[in-house]
């Protein structure tokens, strides 16, 4: 049974958002999704400044197993990303919602956010 | 309902994420495939391979029926307890399967074949032996574990009574030995040293819980993927199948040719491969960042192959390959990874060994 905190938003195919005031939001992949990838050990992420759309794909997360596309979860501006796992990318295997996070996204479109799933709703959509 | 082996409840004790394998329910990994890897290349540890087919060929002729049978020839087995890696053919030379051949006495072979190859093999086995009144015996009731790693040896021998220590002793790798309740042999799938062992379903689980109190890891399908790839050896249904030639597979080391007269399953087609020119396996290193995976296009001066099998390498810390290319390839080669075209070295297709690179 995978962790999937109450406070954060979450798209079907398996990344979380947090929401960091201003508009920002930190984007992850979930516990549920690190356990089915297995170890990571490459994660390619976008550029600060790029904008994405939501449900662009803007990363890839490449473990032992697949290579797998990662998706905005919400449209804006890339205003930050991850640097920490060009080194070490088994963080998003050993702490997928603190250290492992990937980039932030400062949105565009608050009304995007119903899209999302809450907690209930993900675990829900993983059927565990 | 998926088959279990006799140490399915042992996976399960241990936490392992459990998949599917060709109809069987077995560990994929304890936790991290990464660190499971490097317990093998650096100390030891065990994989569940009992969901391999065992099979016992007996009868006077089992010898002149194995000449037959494998492109390899059991007339270099001459040594009680000595194996053998061959290539089982069809007629058109694809292969039918890779297996291991040990001799135990002059009326008595045993083969190893692979899971997922088990009802075809069995049938083809069967089916040509019974002109040489071969009888073909699967032996179900005996689990197998592989223990491999630079300390594997050592951590088995405080498992052993002392008449099963002194069975084992010297023994050169590629042999078999039957020592008590316990099949031991000197062969494995990782490239370090180690053993696989045959042993009574009933005894498997107290078995592995012994090996996990003398320290060695539980490792699953994953790192032993990783584990072989480095290793340079080919995974049936990958890197060959019943159409693709052994000349095209880096098997061509297991085909006797000699002597000339003797007439094995699919000479006559691999003659003619030879002669006409195949492609060839080589190994492909890819040091910038990605993975290579199995499917991906290599695309080469004057023509194209594809990966095989591709994954990262842990030892090594890059990407890893086989592929099968044209003969003409030279030392490097593009591979399109998700569109994009990226250069690699073409290598022989061996990586690691007994721990260190050999690329």
């Amino acid at each position: 049974m995978s962790s999937i905190p109450n406070n954060l938003k979450y798209a079907s195919s398996h990344e979380w958002a947090r929401d960091e005031g201003n508009g920002v939001y930190t984007v992850g992949i979930t516990e549920h999704a690190q356990g089915l990838l297995g170890d990571m050990v490459f994660v390619e992420l976008p550029e600060v400044g790029d904008s994405v759309n939501q449900g662009d794909d803007c990363a890839v997360a490449e473990s032992v197993k697949a290579a797998s596309d990662i998706y905005a979860p919400l449209s804006g501006e890339i205003v930050a990303v991850n640097d920490a796992l060009a080194d070490s990318p088994e963080l998003v295997n050993s702490s997928p919602y603190e250290d492992g996070w990937m980039f932030k996204i400062k949105i565009a479109d608050e009304a995007e956010l119903s899209a999302l799933l809450d907690a209930a709703g993900y675990k829900n959509s993983i059927d565990e | 309902m998926a088959n279990q082996t006799a140490l399915h409840g042992k996976h399960l004790e241990a936490g392992a994420k459990m998949v599917d394998f060709f109809g069987w329910d077995m560990p994929i990994n304890y936790g991290s495939q990464i660190e499971e890897h490097h317990a093998v290349r650096r100390d030891a540890g065990m994989f569940d391979v009992s969901h391999m087919t065992i099979v016992d060929l007996k009868g006077a002729n089992t010898r002149a029926f194995l000449r037959y049978l494998l492109a390899n020839d059991v007339a270099k087995l001459t040594v009680p307890g000595k194996a053998l890696y061959s290539g089982m053919l069809n007629e058109a030379g694809g292969v039918i399967d890779d297996l291991i051949v040990y001799f135990l006495q002059e009326d008595f072979f045993r083969l190893v074949v692979n899971s997922a190859t088990r009802e075809k093999d069995l049938a083809h086995i069967s089916k040509e032996a019974a002109a040489f009144n071969v009888s073909v015996t699967e032996r179900p009731e005996f689990a197998m574990i592989a223990v491999q790693g630079p300390n594997a040896k050592a951590k088995v021998a405080t498992l052993l009574t002392a008449e099963q220590q002194a069975a084992v002793a010297g023994m050169k790798p590629f042999f078999g030995v039957q020592a008590g309740e316990l099949f031991i042999a000197t062969t494995g799938y990782t490239g370090e040293d180690g053993y696989e062992i045959a042993l009574p379903n009933e005894q498997a689980a107290d078995f592995w819980q012994k090996l996990l109190d003398a320290g060695v890891a539980p490792a699953g399908l994953g790192a032993r993927d990783t584990l072989r790839l480095e290793a340079g050896m080919n995974l049936y249904g990958q890197d060959m199948d019943e159409t693709v030639s052994p000349l095209a597979a880096n098997m061509g080391w297991t085909i006797a040719w000699a002597p000339e007269e003797r007439n094995f399953i699919g000479r006559s087609a691999l003659e003619q491969q030879k002669a006409a020119g195949t492609d060839k396996l080589v190994g492909l290193v890819m040091e910038a960042k990605g993975v290579l995976r199995h499917g991906q296009r290599v695309v080469v001066d004057g023509g194209e192959g594809i990966i095989t099998s591709g994954t990262f390498s842990p030892t090594l810390g890059f990407s890893i390959a086989m592929a099968r290319v044209p003969a003409s390839t030279g030392d490097s080669a593009e591979v399109d990874i998700r569109g994009k075209m990226v250069a690699v070295k073409v290598v022989k297709p061996a990586f690691v060994r007994m721990g260190k690179k050999v690329i």
